[in-house]
């Protein structure tokens, strides 16, 4: 009897399937991975567009080079971008088959359009790649733009899956069978709308912030020229933008929660108990359900979350154990984002306010100059720091449930866990790899740019040549 | 005509186009591997670059247009085939994801050492990619996936059918992508690569019709539902294959490379046909039909819409990219020199490939 007693006792405490773990672990892993270079599939085409618009319609050669350039190295992002996507594609069914199978046909129509949208992208990008020198120029710069409309519309459908599973609505359960299933109402969730601008945001601050970084660091080994400042502003103002208008976007989307995910609120605030009015917690850890070494600023938790001096945002304490999502990572995660969007913002601030009123901080003599481009360098990093973290808070703070409310991740993962876990190992090899192989080729196609090799030859040339000869 | 089936064609389309398109981008691995030594290779290497880099992006997003509308239209049998297959089906992912990435790393490698390696890795992962795709579709084709899912992780993609599959693939994958390859390169003009290829075209497309022919045989026991679709419904889609296939390698041997092309595509498509007409109306053979796994109705018709909007807007975004191939301005030239640098046309220019 005790045995037994024992044994549920125990089932009781391990009641996740075996493949949860691994399932979890590799989906952050490649999603994490594949977002950067969604943000580059995104937002760099506008970029080009830009920059190739100048090249042709003001007759800038310059432009022009960059464009070029800049079209080679998203051939590379674009490719590992490709690939990446699909492995979350076979993903949704290897890892997540509880979900799929169950809400497959609920969920799924935003990834039908996404598809589209990721073909039309995919054929614009390949026109436009190999179409240097072969189309008329101001045809060839307009295969930019579906390329950009793309960016928009993908991004939109792929949010707006995660919308679903954040406010899941379309749908009815009767009898544990799901029915009434609207995809229309699915794909317009209530939060869609909100996190596509987020996110969409999110994409040029990532991609901008990037792309500036590197022409930042040119410019701090002395290469002062028109080239590094031009490479360098493009990208930079369209980050410059999104990270000033991302703080709204972000406000407006966090004092949604309140309503809809009150326990992700309570952990990004590291509220643990209901207090109105409720303070801003920096930093701090919750260790034994006491919050440590976190610095409270009264009255500002209330005013960010709520709107409002004296509404309090809900605690810990009024959402059962079992439907409370991992706290610190969540709340360090949400932190991290904030303070680095923040952080964003006010270099993007400096820079354009000091430009605007005349002094010029990219100018080789200029007092701050080099304060800026150590900023504007370190800010690449950051902004896919705060992408990465920006998501985390999102997912791991809406656990335990996979769709809030409806369906806890437990019932979407599978149940093989041994080969799951070998998966996570190569998968990391495999990811290791790609991200060498990727920087490998894009410094060396820099160090070709920069000694004057503009075409980057087949590597074959040469012996190609030779051969011809022989013959 | 039901909802379902409407969706189910346009999924099987999808199917054949990936079979066609991306399958001839994968068959190009075969050749670049198999094309000797650096110096020697260097010509075959850089066609099968000119030829697939503008394209295999496009191309390859065929199948996750199947992936998205098989889940979403189909949802209980993406998650059986996904639980039960998932070694091939990763095995597959790994090659996917090494060919794209190693393709486009070799091109803009700066070593010889560099573009070696990761041309040794594009090759052969696409080589193996198409086998494991193929076991997949030989496991559903056979019976071996069950409605509920979580079928056995090994017998369930290594039985004969599979295997079939898996070889099938691989075959057809290199004839058709040789096919392209050898009109390309006659059509720059390059006899001598063109008469290396035709050659190794005529080689693989004997021996793959051969396998397909001797693999028909085993299916009668190991996968009798398939057997009786492929000799009843759909023998016409297998006998126009076998003719299709036939004056193929009968052009290619006659150099009348721009009509073989057409014969080629011709010949995959009405054997993957041929597969799908044969096992209708199952989805997963012996377990679910087609009216059995649809989704709900409003998510069916929802994605009938998605397929027009890729009717309206990807499939004349797509002819624009494939007809722009064609041209003389992007045909030989190699892609850094101007188009009148190019070498001058071939006397046969006829509309080059796809």
């Amino acid at each position: 009897m005790d045995l037994l007693t024992g044994l549920t006792t125990l089932a009781a405490d391990i009641p996740d399937p075996a493949g949860l773990l691994p399932a979890r672990q590799q989906m952050a892993l490649s999603l994490g991975w594949h977002i950067v270079l969604a943000c580059f599939g995104v937002a760099f085409p506008t970029m080009i567009l830009v920059m190739h618009w100048r090249g042709v319609y003001r007759g800038d050669p310059l432009a022009l080079v960059l464009a070029r350039r800049w079209a080679k190295v998203s051939a590379v992002l674009f490719a590992i971008g490709a690939v990446s996507g699909t492995v979350l594609s076979f993903e949704m069914g290897l890892l997540w088959p509880g979900l799929m199978g169950r809400f497959g046909d609920v969920l799924g129509l935003p990834f039908a359009f996404e598809g589209v949208a990721f073909f039309l992208e995919a054929i614009f990008l390949g026109i436009y790649l190999y179409g240097w020198g072969r189309i008329p120029p101001r045809r060839h710069l307009l295969m930019l733009v579906p390329m950009a409309i793309t960016g928009v519309a993908g991004t939109f459908s792929v949010l707006a899956v995660n919308g679903w599973m954040n406010n899941p609505t379309g749908f009815r359960i009767v009898d544990g069978e799901v029915t009434d299933v609207d995809p229309w109402a699915a794909m317009f969730n209530s939060g869609v709308f909100l996190q596509f601008l987020h996110m969409w945001v999110a994409a040029f601050m990532v991609a901008g912030f990037s792309i500036a970084a590197v022409y930042a660091a040119g410019m701090l080994r002395g290469r002062r020229d028109r080239h590094h400042r031009l490479g360098f502003t493009v990208p930079f103002a369209f980050a410059s933008v999104a990270a000033l208008v991302q703080p709204a976007i972000g406000h407006l989307l966090g004092s949604r929660l309140a309503e809809t995910q009150p326990a992700k609120l309570a952990a990004f605030e590291l509220a643990t108990e209901t207090e109105s009015p409720s303070p801003l917690r920096l930093g701090g850890l919750l260790v034994d359900g006491e919050v440590r070494w976190a610095i409270d600023i009264p009255y500002l938790g209330s005013l960010i979350a709520r709107n409002s001096l004296t509404a309090p945002v809900q605690g810990l304490d009024t959402i059962p154990a079992d439907e409370q999502p991992p706290v610190n990572i969540t709340h360090l995660a949400f932190q991290s984002m904030v303070g680095i969007g923040t952080a964003l913002a006010l270099l993007a601030l400096v820079y354009w306010v000091a430009r605007w009123r005349g002094h010029d901080l990219l100018r080789p003599e200029a007092r701050g100059g080099t304060w800026l481009l150590r900023a504007a360098v370190a800010a690449g990093p950051l902004a896919v720091v705060a992408l990465e973290a920006g998501w985390i808070a999102t997912e791991v703070g809406r656990q335990p449930w996979v769709v809030y409310g409806v369906m806890r991740t437990t019932e979407a993962a599978g149940n093989s866990s041994t080969a799951l876990w070998w998966v996570l190992g190569a998968s990391a090899v495999l990811y290791a790899a790609m991200t060498v192989g990727a920087v490998l080729v894009l410094r060396s196609m820099a160090r070709r740019w920069r000694a004057g090799d503009e075409s980057l030859p087949s590597p074959y040339g040469p012996e190609l040549e030779h051969a011809e000869e022989q013959r | 005509m039901g909802l379902e089936i409407a969706v189910a064609a346009a999924l099987f389309t999808g199917v054949v186009a990936y079979s066609v398109l991306g399958g001839a981008d994968f068959g190009s691995g075969f050749y670049d591997l198999t094309a000797g030594g650096t110096r020697r290779g260097a010509e075959l290497r850089r066609q099968v670059d000119h030829s697939i880099g503008p394209v295999w992006e496009a191309n390859h997003v065929w199948l996750i247009f199947v992936l998205v509308v098989w889940w979403t239209g189909f949802p209980s049998t993406f998650a059986a085939v996904a639980t039960t297959l998932a070694v091939p089906l990763v095995l597959a992912l790994v090659g996917i994801v090494l060919r794209g990435s190693a393709f486009a790393f070799r091109k803009y490698a700066a070593t010889l050492g560099q573009a070696r390696f990761f041309g040794v890795v594009f090759a052969a992962s696409s080589v193996v990619t198409p086998f494991f795709l193929g076991t997949v579709a030989g496991a559903i084709a056979s019976g071996r996936v069950p409605a509920q899912g979580d079928g056995d992780p090994w017998s369930s993609w290594t039985g004969t059918t599979s295997l079939v599959g898996g070889i099938v693939a691989v075959g057809t994958c290199a004839f058709l992508a040789g096919v392209f390859l050898v009109t390309d390169a006659a059509r720059a003009g390059k006899t001598g690569l063109s008469d290396a290829l035709r050659r190794r075209v005529l080689v693989v497309g004997l021996f793959t019709g051969a396998v397909v022919l001797a693999a028909l045989v085993p299916l009668h026991d190991d996968a009798p539902t398939l057997w009786a679709g492929l000799t009843g419904r759909a023998l016409p889609l297998v006998l126009l294959s076998f003719v299709a296939g036939t004056t193929t390698v009968a052009l290619v041997a006659v150099r009348r490379f721009g009509p073989a092309r057409w014969s080629a595509v011709l010949a995959v498509a009405s054997v993957v046909s041929g597969w799908g007409v044969a096992q209708y109306p199952w989805l997963l053979v012996d377990e679910v039909t087609l009216a059995q796994a649809a989704g709900a109705p409003a998510t069916l018709q929802g994605l009938l819409v998605a397929v027009g909007l890729a009717v309206v807007l990807v499939l004349p975004s797509l002819a624009y990219l494939l007809w722009l191939t064609q041209t003389q301005a992007w045909s030989g030239a190699p892609e850094e020199r101007a188009v009148s640098a190019g070498p001058p046309p071939a006397p046969d220019a006829r509309p080059r490939r796809r």
